[in-house]
């Protein structure tokens, strides 16, 4: 399976998530922002970092690259894509996911090892996790903290696409403790944490974040066998 | 030349941590009454030709500013003005 890892002028954690898709059994192949071909792959990452030095809001211009503009059009039509930190940022921007991601409430910028419960494993991206596992993976950002309007924050819960939270612990004061969400489908999943740190023993606080890459390996898997429309679900 | 200016305010629902921070500050200048402070962005358009105010709206609206957080203003600022400014 071909995953495609995007990288933007600024962008820091590509080589770490092209390393993470190897490890777990992918092809990672590296995506220019300039480059509108997404040159046949099965799915996408969106790094962590700071694309076009976070200038404006963070994510605001990445949402307008033409490699972008291709992935918006093959997410709506199923692509699993992944947005890491930054690569959250962008899908927000880029209103493929709800809500928006701003200033830590306490202004500091957090580097730790975080905890989360994984809330729902029904995404190409979780499908691997079961409902309620805690994981350990580091998060490290400096506007993280999710917001969005009530209405849509009870939407998110109520259609469980709430996918993980922060557990002891909320390091941004993120809405409803929310670390992770995904779209309507399944396919589109948006995390603050990093999961393509935790990937190795000798880097990593745990291996948990490699469950992210082999779920969409499964996913793309299944849905090659089954002929799904999208790979979102399991 | 004229001028477009576009300001951006974080919605009133919206916390402010950078606002609250420079309020909480402020008392070490010896400043007691000022209850809150919120902190937005003002940009500058200058167009090619005539100000065009639709078009600036559309930039604003599809980048200037994300709506989901935050609302703008636009106003022509002439050169007049600016001056004086």
């Amino acid at each position: 399976m071909r995953i495609g890892v995007v990288t933007f002028p600024g962008s820091l954690d590509d080589g770490d998530a092209a390393r993470a898709v190897r490890i777990a059994g992918g092809k990672a192949i590296r995506l220019w922002h300039g480059d509108p071909s997404l040159h046949n792959v099965d799915a996408v990452v969106l790094p962590g970092g700071f694309s076009y030095g976070d200038y404006l809001r963070c994510g605001a211009i990445a949402r307008f690259a033409p490699a972008m503009e291709s992935i918006v059009d093959a997410a709506r039509g199923g692509m699993p894509v992944l947005g890491i930190c930054n690569g959250f940022q962008i899908l927000c921007e880029a209103h493929l996911l709800p809500g928006a991601l701003t200033r830590n409430q306490h202004l500091h910028f957090r580097n730790r090892d975080q905890y989360l419960r994984i809330e729902s494993a029904d995404t190409a991206w979780t499908n691997t996790f079961s409902a309620g596992q805690e994981i350990l993976i580091p998060v490290k950002n400096g506007e993280g903290c999710y917001v969005a309007d009530e209405r849509t924050l009870d939407a998110l819960v109520a259609e469980g696409r709430v996918i993980a939270r922060y557990i002891r612990g909320n390091p941004n004061g993120s809405q409803r403790d929310i670390a992770a969400i995904t779209n309507e489908a399944g396919n589109v999943v948006g995390i603050m944490p990093h999961p393509e740190h935790a990937v190795e023993e000798l880097t990593g606080p745990s291996l948990d974040g490699l469950g992210f890459f082999t779920s969409v390996l499964r996913a793309l898997a299944g849905a090659s066998a089954g002929g799904q429309q999208h790979a979102g679900g399991q | 030349m004229a001028r477009v200016v576009v300001d951006v305010m974080l919605k009133p629902e919206i916390l402010d941590p950078q606002g609250q921070a420079v309020a909480n500050a402020l008392p070490r200048l010896g400043v007691t009454d000022v209850s809150s402070v919120r902190i937005g962005r003002r940009i500058e358009i200058e167009f090619a030709g005539e100000p065009d105010l639709e078009r600036a709206r559309e930039i604003a609206d599809k980048l200037l500013a994300n709506p989901v957080i935050e609302d703008f203003d636009i106003k022509v600022l002439d050169d007049a003005t600016a001056e004086v400014a």
